[in-house]
């Protein structure tokens, strides 16, 4: 079938199953492998992705169903250089394996981008989807807070 | 790990091409909304259908309105949307204090609450808030449109009274004033399915509903609880009497998130407990809707 999706700003037509998932197609077919395989049932977050800006599973998604919408990886907010969390995320020293960060990163974007100032436990919420198996959750909690009270996101 | 299973993929631009698709497919087939049951299934090898059929392009769907006093939840209408919504908020606090449990946010932002109460799992988050709030699902067939009271839709374990060439097209609530309470028991706080879940809906004149989650094949309604209470304001004798019916009404499962006995007593405490915060926020005090009891 064909599939027609605008991937970090560029346009893509790709002929794809329909039971081919959204984390398969970016990572095998369009070669962005930000997003992580981890449990491929929708707990753990390392696959996470941005659809028209909102948080989502890809691993969940059928690649089909995204046809006609925009999709964002880190690869995507990092075009002009890194972004302020990001930045804040070397300065935390808030990942150590690295391997759950770009789903906890696009988290915490989509976080920023609805609530600039959120709270601990706005922070807690948003990222109690994504696991980090090296217990390194609060240099990250502690990065978004000041993403936050930076507030030039 | 792919999806070994083929099928194929329909999105139909039109309920009346949805209709039509499912009234004329002869194999088996499943509807797609969020997607976060069926592809997890679909790769779990737990469901094997010839055709999905999408209905994320189905016009009126996403509608979440109000309707003189009634409130209209689509079909399509995700978890996010309902915690996102002034209208659920002011009108059936419960949607949006029950919404804030359901899995994680990238889970929501994809889950809608119809597609909860189709995969009708016995932990789900909708189930107990539905019934309690007398809801209504409307379905659009090959013989045209009807309702089906929220009461005789939970047939069995993953069984709604749907028919396979059904679509749900909405829910409605009927909107009268009231105080309630979701209350979910889980591991850890975000992102866990109900151990055991509790809904309470309470009027001014004491009317209560009361729901249980995860405690059997279905989400249930406690008809003798219900009895016992109605008409009554609370005190603590009559809490008591309420909860000694608790272990009669539910037949919880022994299985890796709990068991059995655990249930049945956090049930009881969390009757307990949410009736106490239903009536304390009819009268405009109690803990804040969203707050954890347990």
């Amino acid at each position: 079938m064909d599939l027609k999706i605008k991937i970090n700003g560029e346009d893509w037509t790709l002929d794809v199953a329909p039971a081919d998932t959204l984390l398969d197609v970016l990572r095998e077919r369009v070669g962005t492998k930000s997003p992580k395989i981890g449990c491929e049932r929708g707990d753990c977050g390392s696959c996470t992705v941005l659809i028209d800006g909102r948080s989502v599973r890809s691993c969940l998604v059928l690649a089909i169903e995204a046809d006609g919408h925009e999709i964002t990886t880190v690869e995507g907010i990092s075009y002009d250089g890194l972004s302020e969390l990001q930045t804040l995320f070397l300065e935390n020293n808030s990942f150590q394996c690295g391997f759950c960060t770009p789903g906890i990163v696009l988290s915490a974007t989509e976080l920023l981008e609805q609530n600039p100032n959120p709270t601990r436990h706005d922070v807690q919420e948003a990222l109690a989807g994504n696991l980090c198996r090296c217990t390194g959750y609060e240099p990250i909690i502690d990065a978004v807070l000041a993403a936050g009270d930076g507030g030039s996101e | 790990m792919v999806i070994a299973n083929e099928f194929d993929y329909r999105r139909p631009a039109t309920l009346a091409e949805a209709t039509d698709i499912l009234a004329n497919h002869s194999g088996s087939v499943r509807l797609l909304a969020g997607g976060t049951d069926l592809v997890a299934w679909l790769r779990d090898d737990a469901i094997a259908p010839d055709l999905v059929v999408d209905i994320k392009d189905v016009p009126g769907l996403h509608d979440l309105k109000l309707d003189g006093d009634t409130l209209h939840i689509g079909a399509l209408v995700t978890f996010t949307e309902i915690i996102e919504s002034d209208l659920v908020h002011e009108h059936a606090p419960l949607l949006a204090e029950m919404s804030e449990t359901v899995a994680s946010q990238g889970i929501r932002n994809r889950a809608t609450m119809v597609g909860n109460i189709c995969s009708a799992v016995p932990s789900c988050d909708a189930g107990p808030v539905l019934l309690a709030y007398d809801t209504t699902v409307h379905v659009t067939g090959p013989n045209g449109d009807r309702t089906i009271d929220i009461n005789d839709w939970f047939v069995g374990l993953r069984q709604t009274a749907r028919t396979d060439d059904e679509v749900v097209t909405h829910l409605t609530i009927a909107l009268r004033s009231h105080g309630g309470v979701y209350v979910k028991l889980m591991r850890y706080a975000g992102e866990d399915l109900a151990q055991a879940s509790v809904g309470i809906v309470v009027s001014p004149d004491y009317d209560y509903r009361i729901a249980f989650g995860a405690v059997a094949p279905t989400p249930i309604r406690s008809s003798r609880i219900e009895d016992l209470l109605r008409g009554k304001a609370l005190d603590e004798a009559l809490i008591g009497e309420a909860v000694a019916l608790v272990s009669g009404e539910i037949s919880p499962i022994t299985d890796i998130r709990a068991s059995a006995e655990y249930r049945t007593r956090m049930t009881e405490i969390m009757l307990k407990r949410g009736l106490v915060a239903a009536t304390e926020r009819l009268e405009g005090t109690g803990p804040a809707y969203g707050t954890r009891l347990v």
